[in-house]
């Protein structure tokens, strides 16, 4: 299982999202797989939308 | 129609032509640059060495590529010396330019200490300081840091966990005392201290000299530090010589108002060197804020800033934190909640209002429940 959640990072601002970990400070539990992420939601550091992500190899 | 020309190439310049583009594909773009113009993320630089990135590592596009995707002009080791804004016309090292709007996106630059030997120090705050200091670290080992503010925090973070032996010295009495109270600080500094940082807080270094293949810094005590390279992150100035030259109002950063006007008409400032309704925050959030709002002006649809509430992370991934940093002026007092590194801060302002917060560890989980409670920066 552990194994299939991936990390996404933020182009602007080198933020990660972890699915694993998900991002409890904003509100996303552990587990949410990146394409369950609000649309409207935008990075914490930097305030870009989710099409500025990009995903990172772990 | 004249171009918009933007002078800058650092985030706040190529984020304005992202944003543009999103709903203007014609008007004409000239982004003049004085370096080679490659994209890169700046917040991204304090965490290159732990990823082991060099500066080709962490650019994402060359200055060719950008003009292509953007479909745009962008004039490399361009540099501007002056601008007439009644002919409005920059005068650059390659040439005149006429524009029909312009745009300052000038950054800040570093502040180095006055003190003797300051031509031996490093800095970072671009992709070609990052390529000249990565060059200056292969094969050593020492590495000091002059500054404990964010900049100083998070390259010794980033050294010390890619194992280089960092020392770091400032005279503040704890680290990033600017923008978090003093147990906060520390937590982050004993975290530093995890990874083998050595700090000498409370004390400046006083001079920097040759020795031997290294350098050797004095402190204000007498005592000497030895190090391969000396890294200074004491502070950065918003770039401004250019605009008040060509009679731009300018304050600590260029004057702008909530439309990012200058007082001179068709004259733009945004990121680093603007100062925005009086407040310069040299950080990305409100950086990418004003880059979307002044897209929406440029394409045509006149657009006013407002700032929300604008917390900061310090990229310290040992210890977890955010912070809402309090105004200068603020009165009030800290009511701090601490378990180990664990902790909870907040800044009460005298009618009881929340002002600022500090978090670390599990304590950031508190972050949406405190900004809820914050007033916005610029409403």
């Amino acid at each position: 299982m552990a194994n299939e959640f991936r990390k996404w990072q933020c182009i602007v601002c080198g933020w990660i999202y972890d699915e694993a970990t998900g991002a409890p400070e904003e509100g996303i539990a552990p587990g949410t797989l990146w394409g369950d992420v609000p649309a409207d939601w935008v990075c914490p550091d930097c305030g870009v939308g989710k099409d500025d992500f990009e995903m990172i190899e772990i | 129609m004249l171009p918009i020309v933007i002078v800058g190439t650092g985030l706040a310049g190529y984020n304005l032509v992202k944003e543009l583009r999103k709903t203007d594909t014609s008007s004409q773009v000239i982004m003049l640059t004085q370096d080679d113009g490659r994209q890169y993320s700046k917040p991204m630089l304090s965490t290159g060495f732990s990823k082991g990135k060099d500066d080709t590592g962490l650019a994402m596009a060359d200055a060719a590529a950008m003009a292509e995707q953007l479909n745009m002009e962008v004039r490399t080791h361009c540099r501007v010396e002056s601008i007439d804004t009644s002919a409005r016309v920059v005068h650059t090292s390659l040439g005149e330019i006429a524009y029909g709007k312009l745009v300052l996106a000038l950054g800040a630059a570093p502040v180095l200490p006055p003190i003797a030997g300051k031509e031996h120090l490093q800095v970072i705050n671009d992709l070609q300081d990052y390529a000249r200091f990565h060059a200056a670290v292969q094969g050593k080992q020492k590495i000091l840091i002059l500054g404990a503010g964010l900049v100083g925090t998070e390259y010794a973070h980033d050294l010390a966990s890619a194992g280089y032996q960092v020392t770091l010295v400032a005279p503040d009495q704890h680290l990033l005392s600017r923008l978090m109270p003093a147990p906060a600080g520390d937590a982050i500094a004993a975290a530093l201290q995890t990874l083998g940082v050595s700090l000498h807080l409370g004390q400046a270094v006083t001079a920097v000299a040759k020795a031997g293949k290294g350098f050797a810094a004095t402190l204000q005590d007498g005592s000497e530090l030895q190090a391969d390279v000396v890294l200074s992150a004491v502070g950065l100035k918003p770039r401004t010589e250019l605009a008040m030259a060509a009679g731009i109002e300018c304050g600590r950063a260029i004057k702008v108002n909530r439309l990012l006007q200058t007082n001179v008409q068709d004259v733009y400032a945004l990121g680093d060197c603007a100062e925005v309704d009086g407040l310069n925050l040299l950080y990305v959030l409100p950086l990418m804020t004003c880059a979307r709002t002044l897209a929406k002006t440029l394409a045509g649809t006149p657009s006013q800033v407002s700032y929300g509430v604008m917390p900061v992370m310090v990229k310290t991934p040992t210890l977890a934190n955010v912070v809402c940093p309090v105004a200068a002026d603020m009165q009030g007092e800290w009511q701090i909640e601490q378990s180990g590194s664990d902790i909870k801060a907040r800044f009460i302002d005298i009618n009881g209002q929340l002002q600022g917060y500090a978090l670390t560890g599990a304590c950031t989980a508190e972050k949406m429940a405190l900004n809820g409670q914050m007033p916005p920066l610029l409403a």
